[in-house]
């Protein structure tokens, strides 16, 4: 059983949500890591789950960015470490230079909790394995601060280097503006690092992995990471079957 | 050591979207001020800082918005800065 290491900030609200998604649903060990801690314990792969972190305060994830924790979070990523930024995850992330970009207030003005459809768009990540290439998912958003905005080379960079892994579409599947619910530059949902070990995504996967939750298309993504913490799927592996 | 008072002022970043910016446009505009062209919407942030003198306390001011109070992808910041 693989062991993942969930940070609680001060604000996190979905770190339980993380919790249960590792624990009951994946059916692998998860334990909290206080923010105060400097030390992540054993651990197989970290979440920095959702939630409003030093009430989203100067910017989202600027403060949390230097929490007594984050250290040893970047020194894991750096040693290859397998790590997964939701929501206000994926904001620390970007304030900490691990991701390219920043996610600035959504066009819209506000908060945003709703169902939206994303297309995957690569299946041979350690965190998308389970899923089909194109396969078009529902997954929930709950942000303020969720509209994606880099400089047009990073974009084209990430671009060329495959490194866009969820986009929002349309009904049709297809990333058009009808389909983008915050305005995020090239309908970008999530995306990966250089290496591959860090992933940051603004929908929830951790919100919709049981039936009773309206959705199960978050589910696959645990299973990714958990196939890839078993060996079951490699990097470089030709993409796997549907789990 | 003397203390200035610092103002650090953050805008959007020119050629980036503006959404609170645009809002407030309109908003503008519909209160019928057609005078208005552009709006952008930024942060101050004041700051009394001790310092052995003025390009001692620009310089750590400079270091503080690149560390934390800026985010140089998506802000622009400018610094302003008297004796306390």
């Amino acid at each position: 059983m693989k062991e993942f290491a969930i940070i609680t900030f001060p604000g996190s609200n979905c770190d339980y949500d993380c919790y249960r998604a590792v624990r009951d649903v994946a059916g692998q060990e998860a334990r909290f890591v206080w923010h105060r801690e400097t030390e992540l314990g054993a651990c197989d792969a970290v979440v920095l789950p959702g939630g409003f972190s030093y009430g989203d305060y100067l910017r989202a994830g600027a403060i949390a960015r230097f929490s007594p924790i984050m250290p040893a979070v970047l020194e894991f990523a750096r040693a290859g470490g397998l790590v997964l930024g939701v929501c206000n995850g994926f904001q620390v992330l970007c304030e900490a230079h691990v991701l390219p970009g920043a996610l600035v207030r959504n066009r819209s003005l506000k908060f945003q909790g709703e169902s939206v459809r994303l297309r995957v768009e690569r299946t041979d990540t350690a965190f998308t394995n389970a899923y089909e290439q194109g396969q078009l998912l529902e997954l929930e958003i709950a942000h303020g601060q969720g509209n994606y905005v880099a400089d047009e080379d990073t974009l084209d960079q990430l671009e060329d280097e495959g490194r866009v892994i969820f986009r929002y579409v349309d009904a049709a599947g297809e990333p058009t503006d009808a389909g983008n619910p915050n305005g995020s530059l090239r309908n970008i949902a999530g995306i990966i690092n250089r290496e591959g070990n860090v992933l940051g995504l603004m929908p929830h996967p951790e919100r919709c992995v049981e039936a009773l939750l309206g959705s199960t298309d978050g589910k696959p993504l645990f299973d990714s990471l958990v196939r890839s913490l078993n060996g079951v799927w490699q990097p470089g592996a030709a993409p796997a079957e549907r789990a | 050591m003397k203390a200035y008072r610092v103002e650090v002022r953050i805008s959007p970043r020119e050629g980036l979207l503006d959404p609170e910016g645009k809002a407030v446009a309109s908003a503008l505009r519909s209160l019928e001020f057609d005078e208005v062209e552009e709006v952008r919407v930024g942060r101050l942030i004041r700051l009394r800082v001790l310092a052995d003198g003025p390009d001692a306390a620009r310089e750590s001011a400079d270091a503080m918005c690149r560390k934390l109070l800026a985010n140089p992808t998506t802000e622009d910041y400018d610094i302003r800065l008297e004796e306390a």
